[in-house]
């Protein structure tokens, strides 16, 4: 039982790390990003050609797997993204299912179908108890590092003076421009970062998650799960939307595994029909 | 819309709408070429049967994209639906094709119904969502009972009995052709007749402004239900047919693909004047065809450089200079 929560929080976490990114793409830009998971993809697939083709370890691939994710974020939102951040609703999900759809097939083409494994380092293995709660170290290792990146987000946006001009940025482009913010900088660095954590999660997740090249379909719908269910205005709402979904998952599959992902996509229905804002959302309608 | 109501045009709402309602000669050039292709290339029947069964999945897509102004992620669950009523009807005894057909698009219209209380509220994100997770579950359904459905290994043993006791199937699959094709037109028919009524008119209106809408009266909520319910109703017709013309229904009907693909399919064509699927439907296949010729493991990479680029150059821009080369190759301006 505790297990399963302690199994369903790693999961959870690592759920928000993939996904918050696009909850500042979707939820504060206001863009429909269904190419998210793409940028989780890159970074895991980083990982892996770093450590089978270049030998590096896990650790240090783990970063190198922030910087690419970022780096091809960086040049997505300068070259494909920002024309479109005015347009319509389905303009922007067309585009990003196009985008889903080459990088499926372009990985497929350059690194085969095949699912991938990540050969984690030996003392990320194993699992010991305490008290009866099987702790497996490769999720205590997982709640660790997103922890401090969930803490380090959260300070950043709410702290620090790039947080204080992402803000306003995202509330009001036209005041936040007339007070001399650089919005256009603050939108791409913030688009880069966030397709970083993506492919850090993407790389932290290959493990638990699988990897191959129609990631970014399958967990699609998950990110958007923890972005539309948390709602769009803080990132405590899609913290505990992860978090929430992460233990449905673990402890759905456990109990009732004919049901299947079932149960989430129920949930996540019976929510939005409730609060079709999310659950802690500011109560606007756009 | 509003330029649609420029002096030019008949002023009163009635003949406004007789006259979009009229048939332009283009129109009917297109339905005899689309009879007569089969007897010009029938050894092509079978895909263009295919290509009216995606017409008529886009159509109904059209109907609440084009005309309600509502993004669904989802409308593969109403043709999975209809695709598995058919096949399931067929297979436990109801062998008659059309017999299938109206049962299963009246069921897959009744799910829409059911179903469209959860899009009337909420933004577009939300629809999204919801309409997707609909189509998700019915898929997570039908992989689970697979005692029913076959699961994962799909349908099998489907028998079609001939078409009112008189039309068998054939291999080359031109009855199957006639079939489908015949169901798209009256299909179209239909909708065309709603989207030209007053119905459509006030759909319209509430796409453009749901709140000016309601304050001359039109209750946008009851007009979306309807018009969600009846492309339901269209998208199981779409699943029904391919069942029943290709005696195969398995987990792909269901797939978030097939969703996508219909709106692609919708998207090339062109959105809100009910031949936007058809033609996309043709080009699809036949793009499809072309491209996987030449790469046959990675035709989606190309699809997916299309649709990135149809959105970055502009699809309406496209559609415009489309229907422009068609008026002046037709010699006339419609539009």
């Amino acid at each position: 039982m505790l297990t399963i929560l302690f199994d369903g929080i790693a999961y959870g976490m690592l759920l928000f790390v993939l996904a918050c990114g696009l909850a500042v793409t979707l939820g504060l830009m206001n863009f429909v990003n269904l190419a998210h998971g793409a940028f989780a993809m890159v970074g895991g697939y980083t990982v892996v050609v770093l450590m089978q083709r270049a030998g590096l370890p896990f650790l240090l691939a783990l970063p190198a797997a922030f910087v690419v994710a970022a780096a091809v974020g960086a040049v997505a939102e300068r070259t494909l993204y920002r024309p479109l951040y005015r347009r319509s609703h389905l303009d922007q999900v067309l585009f990003s299912i196009g985008l889903v759809f080459m990088s499926v097939a372009a990985m497929d083409y350059l690194m085969g179908s095949q699912q991938q494994n990540i050969r984690l380092p030996a003392f990320l293995t194993g699992r010991f108890e305490i008290g009866g709660v099987g702790i497996g170290i490769y999720r205590l290792f997982l709640i660790a590092v997103c922890g401090c990146l969930t803490i380090a987000l959260q300070f950043v946006l709410a702290k620090t003076r790039f947080g204080a001009r992402l803000r306003a940025a995202v509330d009001d482009q036209r005041v936040a421009r007339g007070m001399g913010i650089d919005v256009n900088r603050i939108f791409a660095l913030t688009f880069a970062f966030g397709s970083g954590l993506a492919g850090l999660g993407g790389a932290l997740g290959a493990e638990i998650l699988g990897l191959d090249p129609t990631f970014p379909l399958k967990f699609m719908l998950y990110f958007l799960i923890v972005v539309t269910v948390g709602g769009t205005s803080s990132m405590t709402g899609p913290f505990l939307a992860a978090l929430m979904l992460g233990i449905a998952d673990v402890a759905g599959k456990y109990y009732v595994p004919q049901a299947g992902a079932f149960i989430i996509y129920s949930i996540m229905i019976a929510i939005l029909m409730v609060r079709p804002n999310g659950l802690f959302a500011r109560g606007i309608t756009r | 819309m509003l330029k649609l109501l420029s002096p030019t045009k008949p002023t009163t709402p009635a003949a406004f709408l007789k006259a979009e309602a009229s048939w332009r000669p283009q129109e009917v050039v297109f339905w005899i070429l689309a009879l007569a292709i089969l007897f010009i290339s029938p050894n092509r029947a079978a895909l263009m049967n295919e290509i009216a069964i995606l017409a008529l999945f886009a159509l109904s897509i059209d109907l609440i994209l084009g005309y309600a102004g509502i993004v669904s992620l989802g409308q593969a669950a109403f043709f999975g639906l209809g695709a598995y009523t058919a096949g399931l009807l067929a297979k436990h005894g109801v062998t008659e094709p059309i017999t299938g057909l109206v049962i299963a698009t009246l069921f897959a219209g009744l799910f829409g119904l059911l179903t469209s209380v959860l899009i009337i509220r909420g933004t577009d994100l939300t629809r999204l969502m919801v309409t997707l997770g609909v189509a998700l579950i019915l898929h997570e359904i039908a992989n689970k009972a697979d005692w029913l459905t076959g699961g994962a290994d799909g349908l099998l043993g489907i028998m079609m009995g001939p078409i009112l006791g008189l039309f068998a199937f054939d291999f080359l699959g031109k009855t199957a052709y006639l079939y489908s094709l015949t169901v798209l037109f009256l299909l179209f028919l239909l909708a065309r007749r709603v989207v030209h009524s007053p119905f459509g008119l006030s759909l319209r209106a509430v796409k453009d402004n749901p709140l000016r809408a309601s304050s001359v009266g039109i209750s946008p909520g009851r007009r979306i239900v309807m018009i969600y319910t009846l492309a339901a109703a269209y998208a199981g017709a779409a699943g029904a047919l391919l069942a029943q013309t290709t005696s195969f229904v398995s987990l792909e009907v269901l797939d978030f693909g097939r969703s996508a693909d219909g709106l692609l399919v919708l998207v090339i064509g062109g959105t809100g004047y009910l031949y936007g699927g058809l033609v996309g439907a043709i080009a699809f296949k036949l793009m499809k065809d072309f491209l996987s010729g030449i790469t046959p493991a990675y035709w989606l990479f190309w699809m997916g450089l299309f649709l990135v680029i149809l959105v970055l150059v502009g699809r309406d821009r496209i559609n415009v200079q489309a229907k422009d080369l068609l008026a002046r190759l037709t010699g006339r301006r419609s539009a």
